[in-house]
């Protein structure tokens, strides 16, 4: 009897979820393996920005003015002589901060309405829907730089208003997953058994939407880094002289851009390559996790 | 197709309302006093009789719920958004002055976008998994992922330096020189548009791959249809019409785009004057253009599922 009983874990198969996936990352979505390396550089790029930058922050060397890309200088100066790879090391450390912070924000606000706005549905669900309607007919940026208007600039008035827009706009997509697992068998057998909503929306709604709530997630840092930038350059994003991808490009710099042009170039290109990485680990995450994509690659 | 058009417009009440509400509360109710603010960055004599003209001014000395309704009664009733707090001059005259130009440069994006996102989607659907498809889909996330201040900014940038040419900053409105004003909108247009066509050049080839496997199709190849007709006559037709409503649902998109452009390339719309208000604080202004835009972006979803129902007849009966 014990042989049959330990068969089983001699199988290749017994290997946890998350190996699983990565294994298949890797074997499968080659585009998506490159985007999630890209995404290490990025996260440890910013986790280690002080100790890999070789300048300070806003070190400021009057005699190195616009140099250059040089081998002192990677990526050459900007009009106060700050070096241009040191500063974009540290905006990707606020990229990293803002992105994830924003992302995590976004996402829980996006599962509490979904989640419940999907299982309850009825009256609440309808008051709740048009209020999102409403809410996703007004541009991200244009909310964005009303409320910084109103709040003043600064990190965390940007993380909570990035978190509230891109959150209640995600709350739909948790809401569909809600609608469709909502209808299993198993939800029905637990509700029959008297389990009580907490409890089934936990242990049985939560851990069947996790796959859609994850690509989510991952997506929705690339989005928020995207529009922090873009804040950033208007200006209502985290004020200077923090180095922001976005704010490089815009403020006081902008008019040495012609005597300067690689100032113009190396922060655009980061914004670029870190959200074109993250989109396309999300698109693989997206073909690998969601069960109705497996098998229509 | 009345009872749809019927349908369609009682849900859009509810969501005007919300919407106004949303507008109201974010302007309004955010802590940190909006008098101080306006008083110690603008240096406006702060005696407390000025305090209180300011006050009245914004309609704060009363209660919440008086507030909105009055906000909401005058902008119903007399169309009346309130006056500039730094120009002698109401915020519906200026705001009516700005919403053409930010049209006609939505538009222009829009334009650019169809042109350059259908015959891509189309290509790639007709020629699935080739280097062609390949190329065409990786064009695509890749514009998904291009800041359109950053192209701006080389846009501006780089000619100047090469060949010492730089984009006319000063505007040209339409009604004194079309084709100088066309032109003018031209180049933030394209930029703008590129970045838009990711989204709707993903929905043509997805919509034209689920359409070629349709049955008809294989008639038409059947038949010994040429290929060009076969696409463009049968395929196409009706693969774009859920392309429509992607408008709809971009529209939000455009227009935060369109702040950013008018930004760049010095161009007095909306976005610009919201820029400028935001400024000076002029919440009069603020509360205006946010919500005129929001409004807009309503308006723009009513008439596309609008067109979708009389393009689509399956959607008037649901």
């Amino acid at each position: 009897m014990s042989a049959v009983v330990q068969a089983p874990q001699t199988l290749p198969t017994q290997r946890g979820p998350v190996a699983d996936f990565f294994i298949r990352l890797f074997r499968e979505k080659p585009l998506g393996a490159v985007g999630f390396v890209v995404v290490l550089l990025f996260l440890f790029c910013g986790i280690f920005a002080d100790l890999i930058a070789p300048y300070g922050m806003n070190q400021i060397s009057p005699a190195n003015r616009l140099k250059p890309p040089s081998e002192r200088f990677w990526l050459g100066t900007d009009h106060l002589g700050r070096d241009m790879f040191s500063r974009l090391l540290y905006g990707a450390q606020l990229s990293v901060i803002i992105g994830f912070a924003a992302a995590t924000l976004a996402t829980v606000i996006s599962v509490l309405l979904g989640i419940i706005t999907g299982y309850l549905g009825g009256k609440v669900d309808l008051v709740v829907q048009r209020m999102v309607d409403a809410w996703m007919s007004f541009p991200d940026l244009i909310i964005l730089i009303v409320v910084v208007s109103v709040l003043g600039p600064g990190m965390p008035q940007v993380i909570f208003v990035l978190g509230l827009v891109f959150g209640i706009g995600g709350s739909r997509i948790v809401r569909g997953a809600v609608v469709s697992v909502r209808e299993n068998m198993y939800v029905h057998a637990a509700q029959s058994m008297g389990a009580s909503t907490t409890r089934i929306l936990l242990q049985h709604i939560l851990p069947n939407i996790l796959p859609p709530v994850i690509v989510l997630f991952t997506t929705r840092v690339g989005a928020v880094i995207l529009v922090e930038s873009g804040l950033s350059f208007l200006g209502f994003g985290v004020p200077p002289p923090a180095p922001t991808w976005g704010g490089l490009l815009s403020g006081s710099g902008r008019t040495y851009m012609y005597m300067a042009p690689w100032l113009a170039l190396a922060p655009g290109l980061c914004i670029t390559i870190v959200v074109y990485a993250i989109n396309v680990l999300g698109d693989a995450m997206r073909d690998l996790l969601d069960p109705r994509m497996r098998g229509s690659r | 197709m009345r009872a749809y058009v019927i349908r369609r417009l009682l849900a859009l009440i509810p969501t005007l309302f919300f919407a106004s509400v949303i507008v109201f509360a974010t302007v309004r109710m955010i802590p940190g006093d909006i008098i101080d603010l306006m008083i110690s960055q603008n240096d406006i004599s702060a005696g407390s009789a000025d305090r209180e003209q300011l006050e009245a001014a914004l309609g704060l000395d009363k209660p919440i719920y008086t507030q909105y309704f009055r906000w909401i009664g005058g902008i119903l009733l007399r169309g009346d958004f309130g006056s500039s707090l730094w120009q002698e001059q109401s915020v519906i005259g200026e705001i009516l002055a700005r919403l053409p130009t930010t049209f006609q440069l939505g538009f222009m994006a829009l334009f650019v976008a169809l042109i350059v996102a259908v015959p891509i989607g189309v290509w790639s659907a007709i020629r699935q998994d080739t280097w062609g498809d390949y190329l065409g889909r990786s064009f695509s996330i890749i514009n998904l992922a291009v800041p359109g201040f950053w192209i701006g900014t080389m846009v501006m940038v780089f000619p100047a330096i090469w060949w010492g040419i730089s984009p006319e900053v000063k505007f040209v409105p339409f009604s004194e020189d079309p084709w100088g004003n066309i032109v003018q909108l031209a180049l933030p247009a394209a930029i703008l548009g590129t970045s838009l066509s990711a989204i709707t050049m993903r929905m043509t080839r997805t919509m034209m791959l689920e359409v070629l496997r349709q049955d008809y199709i294989r008639t038409a190849w059947a038949k010994g249809m040429n290929e060009r007709t076969m696409v463009v006559r049968h395929a196409l037709r009706n693969a774009l019409i859920p392309v429509v409503t992607l408008i709809g649902l971009q529209a939000p998109i455009l227009i935060g785009g369109t702040v950013i452009m008018e930004q760049i390339f010095v161009i007095p719309g909306m976005g610009l004057m919201l820029l400028e208000a935001v400024s000076r604080r002029d919440y009069p202004v603020i509360t205006g253009v946010f919500l005129v835009v929001g409004v807009a972006v309503v308006l723009i979803n009513l008439l596309v599922d609008l067109s979708y129902g009389l393009l689509d007849p399956k959607v008037r009966y649901r």
